[in-house]
């Protein structure tokens, strides 16, 4: 797997991130400037990582979502290629318009740094074909804004289309308003584009691949990546 | 040449801030405040005299980047 890790001024958790696709993949990422007008020949994967690109200035994610570097992440999306946002990269690929809706203020206002957990909702995925369909994972969050919100047609669009692939849940995987952490509509932690190709989740994967990090529930994310495009090759 | 854009929630859409506001100021002790919405403003100096030109470039803005239209709106106006 060749990946490619979007880098924009802010941001912070794109070594993390490395990390684990390396971990993962065997293969070191591609670490791409905003700047760039194109991606490395080759590349299978594509992730804007988390941290705070431009200070959060203006609204999360607006000003990397219109950085040179992304109309190459949308023509690669457009031509199907795999395309993994975290955190603060779910908010850039919604305001690119790689995904609908939009991440608002927490709906109890707090910055939000803890582990939750998150239920995997369909395992058919290239993004979910690591895990089980039904099973619980453990992950950090660390975000001021992951309340997802769409209109209600997107939202009902989403669900029909089974695009929904993380909720915020119990321990137990009861998906409840208390374990909706942030207020999402929907409980909704991380969305599928129509193709399937494009996904944003406000939870932290990468974070939890290593057993010195105490828990390695994010790695079916990446090994299910892996094979996804293994098979593919 | 001198402008304004003002953007704000759409109706509907959930404000947490807006809220988080109105609160402090019923706890303040300010009267009648039914409720708050906050928004954003943006004054902005443009370097042409066309008035046409500046309020289509202006509009442009917004769209592409001022505002989120998938929860905001905004209004332009020059001064």
């Amino acid at each position: 797997m060749k990946s490619a890790v979007v880098v924009f001024p802010g941001i912070n958790r794109e070594r993390d991130m490395a990390r684990a696709l390396k971990l993962a993949s065997g293969h070191e990422a591609a670490m791409v400037w905003h700047a760039e007008t194109s991606l490395p020949k080759g590349t299978d994967l594509v992730v804007v990582p988390g941290g705070f690109s431009y200070g959060d200035y203006l609204r999360c994610g607006a000003i990397a979502a219109r950085a040179p570097v992304m109309d190459a992440v949308r023509d690669f999306a457009a031509q199907g290629g795999l395309v993994l946002g975290v955190c603060n990269g779910f908010q850039i690929l919604c305001e690119a318009g790689l995904l609908p809706g939009v991440l608002m203020r927490n709906a109890r206002l707090k910055f939000i740094c803890r582990d939750v957990h998150l239920r995997v909702e369909r395992s058919d995925t290239p993004f979910t074909r690591g895990y089980n369909a039904g099973q619980v994972i453990r992950v950090p969050v660390a975000h001021g804004e992951g309340n997802y919100e769409a209109d209600e047609e997107t939202i009902k669009r989403l669900e029909s289309e089974g695009r929904v692939l993380y909720r915020y849940c119990s321990p137990e995987g009861a998906v409840n308003e208390s374990a909706n952490i942030n207020g999402a509509a929907h409980s909704i932690a991380g969305v599928v584009s129509e193709r399937g190709n494009v996904l944003g989740m406000m939870p932290h994967p990468e974070n939890h691949v290593e057993d010195i990090m105490g828990c390695t529930d994010g790695r079916g994310l990446f090994a299910g990546l892996v094979a996804h495009l293994e098979k593919a090759a | 040449m001198k402008a304004r854009v003002t953007v704000t929630l759409k109706s509907g859409i959930l404000d947490p801030q807006g809220k988080a506001i109105e609160g402090a100021l019923k706890s303040l002790g300010v009267d009648g405040v039914a409720s708050v919405r906050q928004g954003k403003v943006f004054d902005i100096e443009l370097s042409g005299a066309d008035k046409a030109k500046a309020a289509a470039a202006l509009k442009d803005a917004a769209d592409k980047l001022l505002a989120n239209t998938v929860i905001e709106n905004y209004r332009v106006e020059l001064l």
